[in-house]
C-alpha cells in the first residue's frame, strides 16, 4: 500500500519533469529558431558556399569547372593582390598604433579635467559620422588646388605640400590619417572606461612609494589597462584589414592601385569583373590573414595582458 | 583602508598646493594641446558647414573666408532637387528602424534560450554563433549576393533588412552575458506563479534588458544607418538608395562643384550630428557599453 503510493508519486513526479523538459526544449527551439535561421541562411551556408566558389572557376552564369587550387595558387601570385595586401598592410601599420596610442594620450589627458564632457563630445563625433560623408569633407580639405589646407600653406609659407590623395606615396598615409581621425574617439571612450576602473588607491600607493609619474604610467596605469588596450588592439585590427569605403569613395583605389586594398580587390573581382571563383579566394586570403593575426593576439596576450583575479 | 586612503589624499593636495604655479601651467598646457585636438575633429565639419553656404566665388579664397558673405542658401534647394535626398533619409530611416528592432526582438529571444533554458546541444549552437563572429562579411557576400539573386531580392530592400533581422551573432553574444546576470530567482517566482517560458521572457527579462538593450540599439542603428558596403552591392535603382549611397552618387556626378558637395554632404550629416549632441550621453555611453561587454 504504502509502497504502491510511493510508486505512484514518483511516476507522477517523473512524468512532471519529462514534461517540463519537453516543453522547455520546445520553448527553445522557437525562441533560438529566428536566429538559427538566420544564421544557417546567412553565414553558415554562404561560408560554405563561398569555399565551394573559391575552388571552382565561375562567372555567375554558365558552366562552374572545378579547378582545386587554382584560384588561390593564382591569387597569391597575382601582382594585384600582392599590391591591395601592402597597402592594407600600411594602412594597418600607420592607423592601428597611431589611432591606440593617440586615443590613450587624450584618453589620460582627459581624465580629470574641466570640459571633459565637451571634449568627449567633439572627439567623438567622427564615429558617428557616416564614411562617406567624412571622405568627401576630406576629398575637399585635401584636394591640392582647392583643399584650404594646401593652397594656405602655399600662400603663406611658400611651401608646396604633397598632393596627399593624388601622390601615389603618400595617398594611403592620407587614408591612414583619416583612420586615425575617424576611430580615435571610439578607442578614446574605450579608454576612458577602463581607466575610470584603475582603483586611485593603487595610483597613490605608488606615489607614497615614490614613484615618479612616468613610473606609475608604466608600471600601474598600462599593466592595469591591459586588457582594454588588447580588445581595442584586436578590434582595430580586424576592422583595418577591411578598410575600403574611404578608398572607393575618395580615390577608387588610384592613383593607379596606390590605395587599392584588400577588400577593394575581392569587390572588383566579384562585382566588377564577375569572376566569383577568384573573387572567393582572394577573401578566404584575407580571412586566413585576419585569423591568423587574431590567433596570434590571443596567443601573445599570456605576455603582456594581466588580468585581475 | 579608508582612512588611508583620505590620508593619502590630503597628501597629495598638500603636496600640490606646494608647486601651484607648475601644476597651473601644466593643466594649461594640457587644456591648450586637448583644445587643439578638438578643433582638429571639429574643424572639418565646421569648414563643410560653412563653405555648404558660399557661392564658388568665395569657397576658395587665400586667406580662407571664413563667415560667407553673402550667404549662398540655394545650395542646399540645388542639391535636394540633384538627388532625391528626401527619398534616401526616408530610406535609411525606415530600414534602421526595421533592422534595429526585428535583431533586437530574434537576438534576445535566442539569447534568453542560451541563458536560461537548458536544452540539449545549447554549447555547441552557441559556440556557433560565436565563431560565426570571427568570419568577415567579405567572404560571405557573394554567396549572399547569389541566394539574394535566387530570391529575386536583388535591388529591393529585402537583401539589406533580411539577413541583419535574423542574424547577429554580436548581439546574441551581448544581450546572453546580460541575461545571464538576471538572479534565477525571478524566474522561477514567474514560473511558480504559472507563467510560461514565453510569458516569462516578456514580462520579466525583457523589462529588465531595456538597458542593455537600448545600448545596443544605438550600435546597431547607427551601423545600419551608416553601412555602405552591403547596399552599395545591393541596390542599384536610386530611388532605393540610403544616404551613404546617395552621397556617393552625388561625388561621382559633381566632382568639381565643391559648394554642392559641402552643402550635400551637410544634409547627410547634421540632422544625425544634431541627434548626437543631443542624445551624447546615452549615446557614448551604449556605444562603450557594447565595446566593453564585447570584451
Amino acid at each position: 500500500m504504502v509502497a504502491t503510493t510511493i510508486d505512484r508519486a514518483r511516476t507522477a513526479r517523473a512524468g512532471r519533469q519529462w514534461n517540463r523538459t519537453t516543453t522547455d526544449n520546445l520553448w527553445a527551439l522557437v525562441f533560438i529558431g529566428p536566429q538559427v535561421i538566420g544564421l544557417l541562411a546567412f553565414s553558415a551556408l554562404p561560408l560554405a558556399a563561398a569555399l565551394y566558389l573559391s575552388l571552382t572557376n565561375w562567372d555567375g552564369f554558365g558552366n562552374q569547372t572545378f579547378v582545386g587550387l587554382n584560384n588561390f595558387v593564382e591569387q597569391l601570385r597575382s601582382p594585384d593582390l600582392h599590391i591591395a595586401l601592402w597597402n592594407t598592410f600600411l594602412y594597418t601599420l600607420i592607423s592601428v598604433p597611431g589611432g591606440l596610442i593617440l586615443a590613450l594620450l587624450v584618453a589620460m589627458g582627459l581624465s580629470n579635467i574641466p570640459f571633459k564632457t565637451v571634449y568627449r563630445v567633439l572627439y567623438f563625433m567622427p564615429v558617428v559620422t557616416s564614411s562617406v560623408a567624412v571622405s568627401v569633407v576630406w576629398l575637399y580639405l585635401l584636394n591640392n588646388d582647392f583643399g584650404i589646407i594646401n593652397t594656405n600653406v602655399k600662400a603663406w609659407t611658400g611651401v608646396e605640400l604633397p598632393n596627399w590623395l593624388v601622390d601615389s606615396h603618400w595617398v594611403m598615409p592620407s587614408i591612414a590619417f583619416m583612420g586615425i581621425w575617424q576611430g580615435l574617439g571610439y578607442s578614446m571612450v574605450i579608454f576612458l572606461a577602463g581607466l575610470a576602473n584603475i582603483p586611485v588607491s593603487v595610483r597613490e600607493a605608488a606615489m607614497i612609494d615614490g614613484a615618479n609619474k612616468f613610473q606609475i604610467f608604466r608600471n600601474v596605469t598600462l599593466p592595469l589597462l591591459s586588457p582594454t588596450t588588447f580588445f581595442l588592439t584586436i578590434t582595430a585590427l580586424i576592422a583595418s584589414f577591411q578598410v575600403f569605403d574611404q578608398a572607393f569613395v575618395m580615390t577608387g583605389g588610384g592613383p593607379g592601385k596606390a590605395s587599392y586594398t584588400m577588400v577593394f580587390h575581392v569587390y572588383q573581382l566579384a562585382f566588377v569583373d564577375f569572376t566569383f571563383g577568384k573573387s572567393a579566394a582572394a577573401a578566404m586570403i584575407l580571412f586566413a590573414i585576419i585569423l591568423a593575426i587574431t590567433i596570434f593576439q590571443l596567443y601573445a596576450q599570456k605576455r603582456w595582458v594581466h588580468y585581475e583575479d | 583602508m579608508a582612512t588611508t586612503a583620505v590620508v593619502t589624499r590630503k597628501y597629495v593636495a598638500a603636496d600640490a598646493a606646494h608647486k601651484p604655479i607648475s601644476k597651473q601651467l601644466e593643466t594649461i598646457g594640457l587644456q591648450v594641446v586637448l583644445a587643439l585636438g578638438a578643433f582638429i575633429m571639429a574643424f572639418p565639419f565646421l569648414w563643410m558647414i560653412l563653405t555648404s553656404l558660399k557661392d564658388s566665388s568665395q569657397a576658395f579664397l587665400i586667406p580662407p573666408k571664413w563667415i560667407p558673405d553673402p550667404w549662398a542658401w540655394e545650395n542646399y534647394p540645388a542639391s535636394l532637387q540633384a538627388l532625391p535626398f528626401g527619398i534616401a533619409y526616408f530610406n535609411s530611416l525606415y530600414i534602421s528602424v526595421i533592422v534595429v528592432t526585428s535583431t533586437l526582438l530574434t537576438a534576445s529571444m535566442a539569447a534568453y534560450a542560451f541563458a536560461k533554458i537548458n536544452f540539449p546541444g545549447r554549447e555547441m549552437v552557441f559556440l556557433l554563433f560565436l565563431a560565426t563572429m570571427m568570419v568577415p562579411q567579405q567572404v560571405t557576400i557573394i554567396p549572399l549576393f547569389l541566394i539574394m539573386k535566387w530570391l529575386g531580392w536583388v535591388d529591393t530592400h529585402l537583401a539589406i533588412i533580411v539577413p541583419p533581422a535574423l542574424f547577429s551573432a554580436f548581439a546574441v553574444f551581448l544581450l546572453r552575458q546580460f541575461i545571464r546576470g538576471i538572479p534565477k530567482e525571478l524566474e522561477e517566482a514567474a514560473m511558480i506563479d504559472g507563467c510560461n517560458r514565453f510569458r516569462t521572457y516578456w514580462q520579466i527579462i525583457l523589462p529588465l534588458l531595456v538597458p542593455a538593450m537600448s545600448a545596443l540599439g544605438i550600435f546597431l542603428f547607427l551601423g545600419s544607418w551608416n553601412n555602405f558596403f552591403v547596399p552599395l552591392i545591393f541596390l542599384n535603382t536610386p530611388d532605393l538608395f540610403t544616404v551613404p549611397l546617395m552621397l556617393n552618387q552625388f561625388r561621382g556626378q559633381y566632382t568639381v562643384d565643391w559648394t554642392l558637395l559641402m552643402a550635400g554632404s551637410t544634409i547627410a550629416v547634421l540632422p544625425v550630428l544634431l541627434v548626437y549632441i543631443v542624445g551624447q550621453r546615452k549615446i557614448i555611453e551604449g556605444i562603450t557599453l557594447t565595446g566593453l561587454t564585447g570584451r
